[in-house]
């Protein structure tokens, strides 16, 4: 069956693809698909920002949305790839279980949550979401089906955790939850005045569940850095409540050259200003972890040449310091970040292409302009010298030297694909940049 | 507890009904022709809240079996609030121009095997005096098309059908929903381009909860079809004999 070619793009609408995207909704006719298609790419949400879920031929797993099994009494759950994080919540929160890793959106599919090897709030202990992986079932290039876990076909588990779908298609995977005792978390917000400050209150509060700091990247001097950092913990009373509020649809869309260098400056010093040192409060998972979920496509609201997302890591070492260096350098280029999100990771994990090192990690986001470019592949460069890395769910310019050089694992990747038949066959736009063909 | 049955459960809308029944923790009994699909909703069904999911493989093209299928159910659930007859297929209408025995098996599978089921499903209702008759039929059916028209005489044949039979129970209190999606995107559907037009299952199949919970008579899912079905009703014989869709 032949299926008309959709324009599809990542969530930062800043790199399309006209894409036969095909959603089986079956094991035979996932096979039927491997087999008779040369090229491919799962894909899910498409909530990963660049050209990662980009091909000219999808495996959307809209219709691979099965919940196969759960142990109420052991917080095991399977589930087919398709099935997105915030159903998984709307069902295992009542029953006093959670995620034990999860992003900032709950738009998020299992099978895109395992093969970006997304990472959370609570990087710092909790590690990133593979490593709550007990096994996945896999379709491989050959049409065969395996199940692979930490102890089975290992070498494949650990390629396939961050292996952004390079490995094969997803079917299902088992996860292990963590138990509340409510679904309350109790926030507390720490103001900073200063980037080193930011960077050394993740240490004073480590002891808190989550952690992540919003910083103010236009303040001059000083003050460039200055944030808040808000704690989260899960409280231990309250109702176990969760439940999937429709996103409110802002049908007018502001014009998106208000989102410039001197509103967000006014921006910045507001939210600055008028948060308070040390509020505490007590709020819901969803105002916690996904107050960007409220708002229907939001990332429309940069416009038609959308925009990218950038995500770096520096090991923890040498963090502060070239930290500011990093800031200073996007300080002056004509760019501005509208969201400014720091976190202190915790150590790294065994899968090959996982992203997280223990350091300090900083996501921004840029309007796409005729500068991005530049500005980021001249911090690409930076990065690279400082040992850091390039998130590869955010990646939308790393040349494959850069990639080569940061992810070291990449050839024992390769060879991973090699044995498993993913060669030739499971290639996105950006595995094709970086070299993994 | 709401009991439910669910003909056809594999279709897209019908599954994406289920689940909203499950979440409300209703009993199910769901019938599909597809064992290894079957058992996949069910178990989907069952995790998101389903008290109880009893499945039955079976071909409804087989109608010899339905007095016997229904029967069972009935002795299985001891009592029926909701049936959704959702089974169908989409024909290929350039294959049923050319051969007889394929219209006549698309027919047979969208029409006659609704008809035989809510012939036998009717009789029950109207013995106990209350519940829920839901029966999906299609936009397709409010007016012979080109493109479609074997699909759509299908539907209209429900759609007539179904209109009889909510008269003939109103008094007895059972309520009978002709259920008219516009375009769905679902694997049925797959081979077709997308626009604006188009819905997602999960958004169609809560309209349809809503609208058996409302004891609605016809339900335009998205409402806006109803609009649209209406400019194309009215179009004179004229003018719609010389355009093609």
């Amino acid at each position: 069956m032949s299926v008309p070619k959709q324009r599809i793009s990542g969530w930062g609408r800043s790199f399309f693809e006209d894409a036969s995207v095909y959603a089986p909704n079956s094991e035979l006719a996932c096979k039927e698909l491997i087999l008779s298609e040369q090229l491919l790419i799962p894909r899910g949400m498409g909530r990963s920002y660049g050209d990662s879920a980009n091909a000219s031929v999808v495996f959307q797993t809209d219709f691979l949305d099965n919940f196969i099994s759960f142990d109420k009494d052991r917080g095991i759950l399977t589930v087919e790839a398709g099935v997105q994080l915030r159903e998984i919540l709307e069902i295992v929160v009542a029953n006093g279980w959670f995620l034990p890793v999860t992003p900032g959106t709950g738009y998020v599919t299992v099978g895109g949550a395992i093969a970006s090897d997304v990472h959370g709030k609570n990087h710092h202990s909790a590690g990133s979401f593979g490593q709550y992986v007990e096994s996945i079932k896999i379709l491989l290039g050959n049409g065969e089906i395996v199940t692979t876990s930490a102890k089975q076909n290992s070498d494949l588990f650990y390629a396939t955790c961050g292996g952004m779908g390079l490995t094969g298609i997803i079917l299902s995977a088992t996860i292990r939850l963590i138990s509340i005792r409510s679904s309350l978390i109790s926030q507390k917000i720490i103001k900073t005045k200063s980037l080193e400050e930011t960077c050394e209150k993740f240490d004073t509060y480590i002891q808190h569940n989550y952690s992540v700091a919003w910083i103010d990247c236009l303040a001059k001097g000083g003050g460039l850095g200055r944030g808040l950092l808000i704690l989260g913990d899960h409280s231990d009373e309250g109702e176990f409540e969760f439940s999937i509020r429709e996103p409110i649809n802002l049908r007018l869309r502001p014009p998106s050259a208000l989102l410039n260098r001197f509103s967000m400056k006014v921006f910045n010093n507001l939210y600055w200003y008028r948060a308070a040192n040390n509020a505490t409060n007590k709020i819901s998972i969803p105002t916690f972890f996904y107050p960007l979920d409220l708002l229907k496509d939001w990332n429309t609201f940069y416009g038609k040449q959308g925009f990218v997302q950038y995500q770096f890591v520096l090991p923890e070492n040498v963090g502060v310091r070239n930290l500011r260096a990093i800031l200073e350098k996007i300080a002056d280029s004509e760019q501005a970040s509208f969201l400014a999100v720091l976190k202190k990771f915790g150590p790294g994990n065994s899968n090959l292409l996982s992203f997280p090192m223990a350091g300090y990690t900083l996501a921004l986001d840029f309007k796409m302009t005729m500068l991005t470019k530049d500005l980021l592949l001249g911090l690409d460069e930076m990065i690279l010298a400082m040992g850091g890395r390039i998130y590869l769910a955010k990646d939308s310019f790393m040349t494959e030297l850069t990639f080569k050089r940061t992810y070291q694992n990449w050839e024992q990747f390769q060879i991973v694909r090699e044995k498993y038949d993913a060669l030739g066959k499971f290639c996105s736009n950006q595995s094709i940049r970086l070299g993994l063909e | 507890m709401k009991r439910i049955l669910v003909l056809g459960v594999t279709s897209a809308i019908a599954q994406e009904c289920s689940r909203v029944w499950a979440k409300q923790g209703a009993i199910l009994y769901i019938v599909a022709r597809n064992d290894e699909r079957l058992h996949v909703i069910a178990d989907d069904l069952r995790v998101r809240g389903a008290k109880e999911v009893h499945t039955r493989c079976l071909d409804l093209n087989i109608l010899e079996q339905h007095k016997d299928l229904i029967e069972k159910i009935i002795s299985t659930l001891n009592r029926l609030d909701i049936v959704l007859v959702a089974h169908g297929t989409l024909p290929n209408q350039s294959r049923c121009e050319q051969s007889v025995s394929e219209a006549l098996a698309e027919i047979n599978t969208n029409a006659i095997s609704v008809i035989s089921l809510l012939t036998v499903l009717a009789n029950y209702f109207e013995s106990v005096g209350a519940g829920s008759i839901a029966v999906v039929s299609s936009v397709a059916g409010d007016r012979g098309r080109a493109s479609n028209y074997v699909y759509g005489s299908a539907k209209s044949m429900v759609t007539s059908f179904t209109s009889g039979l909510r008269q003939r129970l109103y008094k007895k209190n059972v309520t009978v929903t002709t259920i008219k999606p516009g375009f769905v995107d679902t694997p049925m559907t797959a081979r077709f381009k997308k626009n604006i037009l188009w819905a997602k299952p999960s958004i169609v199949a809560q309209k349809i909860v809503q609208a058996i919970d409302q004891k609605k008579s016809v339900a335009y899912v998205p409402f806006f079809w109803a609009y649209i079905m209406l400019v194309i009703r009215l179009l004179p014989e004229k003018i719609f004999r010389k355009l093609y869709f």
